[in-house]
């Protein structure tokens, strides 16, 4: 950042830009907060909206399983995000500060369960969920989950505790702790920021999965909201209406986290990336 | 990844090779980290290990949804099918499809990264400097991310509608005649790279941003005194600067992108006919789509997919190798 004054032509095509930039962003959610307002048959109107209406959320709300769906979403990914974040601080913690023999080989074991593709996964795991009898239950899921959040969390937490000074571990264990009691009462609450941003990234990604869960869980009564809006708009129905609203209520969950973890963003990120 | 160089490395592998003795004495000294680490290895292995074996078995047979083992009622039927040892991979590769799918997989990805990181690097070289709504710019820009990336693929498609969609009466406004956007081979290509780098940005920006502001801008200064152009210090400063996150987010953004099963399933269905297809919805629909479900012909797409991108992680190491970086 610096002090030097930009000429005026220079500026305005910086504006321009950024401008430009933030009406694409922004545009494709705000239409989708317009469209929600507007009767079921205007949906695909141009127009702003002309007769207002709370329609779609009512419909969504009392004649849908739109509920049911939220709330087994709501289950599925709060045990995520609270096991996974836990399961990622207590696994980074012990890379970046233990040599221990097998640590290379789970660093690449992290790295590499990031390429695994759904494809290759997703049938066996049918049959394994099935044998188990989790299949179409939310911890079936919920274990899913956590092996496509859990790894990179995990790297993340690793670049975290290695900008925490290896000295706070020092005292306390001078002061008698033992390493499980360092880590939790020292350590962790140290790593805060981190701890936002993996929480973020593991409930960002468990709300918005829908290739396992259209997979592994059928039924009214059991579906999550990813794979309940699909049934929405699909090849027999055609109510955009309805999606609409649906999508917004889904979407305000996920942006109040958002909101609350952005500030961590950067700084969490970069202590990921740039060490990890 | 990393830049610690273990100097007890010489002693873990000392002890793990050692006489019985010994393994107590390195249980005593690990025991904390392994119980530490336990969890994440065990759920990994029993949810990617088991499946990955079975799906590597499942590649080597003949498995379709006529011949597993299933219950029909009350009756349990009993698998029928047998080892074909390599036979699915030398179909698969004999098959046109798979080197169709996987040329526009490989141009999907590099356009995708590509284009993602370019703007991503270009606007938070704009961010990162004092200006006016700086805050809003940002959140502006970081808010497709805060959004189910599922809600936004449906509100592209909900835009994207050939007859009501919001694009097309835009250019009917001015003159222009609808485009397919969706329903012609090359507008659906071009729609989902959109959708892709649309939802990637946010990512990029945020990465980057956090590399260029952890540039001292002494450097800048100096350069600036020295009478460096903008350009200059761009290429000479920023880009050597930046070199540790971008390896990692392109990295990531390769995988990722790869494998970017949700953006093409929902927006297109792989179609119009194959053409947005890539490896993994591909893969996908053999066993889940497709009608009878072919399980075998599928996992071997899918170990096929795995052997790509592990080929491309260990080129990704080797180059970071060179730069002095050991893990």
């Amino acid at each position: 950042m610096r002090d030097k004054k930009r000429s005026p032509l220079a500026s305005v095509g910086l504006h321009t830009t950024l401008i430009v930039a933030s009406v694409v962003a922004v545009f494709p959610p705000l239409w989708l907060l317009v469209t929600s307002f507007k009767p079921k048959n205007d949906a695909f109107t141009t127009a702003p909206v002309t007769h207002f209406t709370l329609g779609n959320y009512t419909h969504v709300l009392a004649e849908t399983s739109f509920l049911t769906w939220f709330g087994n979403s709501v289950v599925v990914v709060g045990v995520t995000t609270v096991l996974g974040v836990f399961l990622a601080a207590t696994t980074g913690y012990a890379v970046s500060r233990f040599r221990f023999p097998g640590m290379r080989p789970l660093m690449w074991l992290l790295l590499i369960t990031q390429m695994f593709p759904v494809a290759v996964l997703i049938v066996p795991l049918y049959n394994l969920l099935a044998g188990l009898g989790l299949l179409n239950q939310p911890a079936g899921l919920v274990v899913t989950y956590l092996t496509i959040a859990v790894p990179f969390c995990a790297w993340m937490m690793k670049g975290f505790f290695d900008t925490i000074p290896v000295e706070i571990d020092e005292s306390g264990r001078v002061d008698g702790l033992n390493p499980f009691g360092t880590f939790w009462r020292l350590v962790l609450p140290l790593a805060r920021p981190g701890l936002a941003v993996t929480g973020f990234y593991t409930f960002v990604t468990a709300w918005a999965e829908v290739a396992y869960a259209s997979a592994f869980m059928t039924g009214d009564q059991n579906m999550t909201l990813a794979g309940g809006l699909q049934t929405f708009v699909s090849q027999y129905n055609n109510d955009w209406g309805s999606m609409t609203a649906a999508a917004v209520i889904v979407a305000v969950p996920a942006a109040l986290v958002f909101a609350f973890a952005q500030r961590h963003l950067v700084a969490g990120l970069t202590a990921g990336t740039t060490k990890g | 990844m990393t830049t610690l160089a273990p100097p007890k490395s010489r002693d873990d592998r000392a002890a793990r090779t050692a006489p019985p003795g010994r393994v107590r004495r390195a249980l005593s000294t690990h025991w904390y980290a392994w119980t530490m680490v336990a969890p994440v290895v065990l759920v990994i292995a029993v949810i990617i290990g088991y499946p990955l074996v079975r799906g590597l078995y499942l590649s080597l047979t003949d498995a379709t949804e006529a011949n597993v083992a299933r219950d029909i009622g009350m009756n349990h039927i009993p698998a029928t099918y047998k080892f074909v040892g390599l036979d699915n991979y030398t179909a698969v590769l004999g098959d046109n499809v798979f080197w169709s799918r996987l040329g526009w997989t490989v141009v999907w990805t590099v356009a995708c990264v590509g284009i993602t990181f370019t703007l991503g690097l270009t606007l938070a070289n704009l961010l990162n400097r004092k200006l006016k709504g700086r805050t809003f710019y940002r959140l502006a820009l970081i808010l497709p991310w805060a959004i189910p990336a599922f809600i936004s693929v449906f509100t592209w498609r909900l835009l994207y509608n050939e007859k009501h969609g919001l694009l097309n009466k835009l250019l009917q406004g001015g003159g222009i005649d609808a485009i397919p956007w969706l329903n012609d081979p090359t507008w659906a290509k071009l729609s989902v790279i959109a959708v892709n780098v649309w939802l990637g940005v946010p990512f990029m920006l945020v990465a980057l941003l956090g590399g260029l502001q952890s540039i001292p801008g002494e450097l800048y200064e100096a350069a600036e005194m020295d009478g460096a152009t903008a350009w200059q210090r761009f290429r000479h400063i920023t880009v050597p600067s930046l070199r540790s996150v971008s390896s990692t987010v392109i990295l990531l953004s390769t995988i990722w992108t790869f494998n970017m099963f949700p953006v093409i399933f929902l927006l297109t269905r792989g179609g119009p006919g194959d053409a947005t297809e890539i490896l993994v919805t591909y893969a996908y629909r053999l066993s889940f789509v497709d009608s009878p479900r072919n399980f075998s012909e599928s996992a071997a797409w899918g170990v096929l997919i795995l052997l790509l991108l592990s080929a491309v992680a260990v080129v990704y190491r080797r180059s970071l190798r060179k730069q002095g970086e050991v893990w």
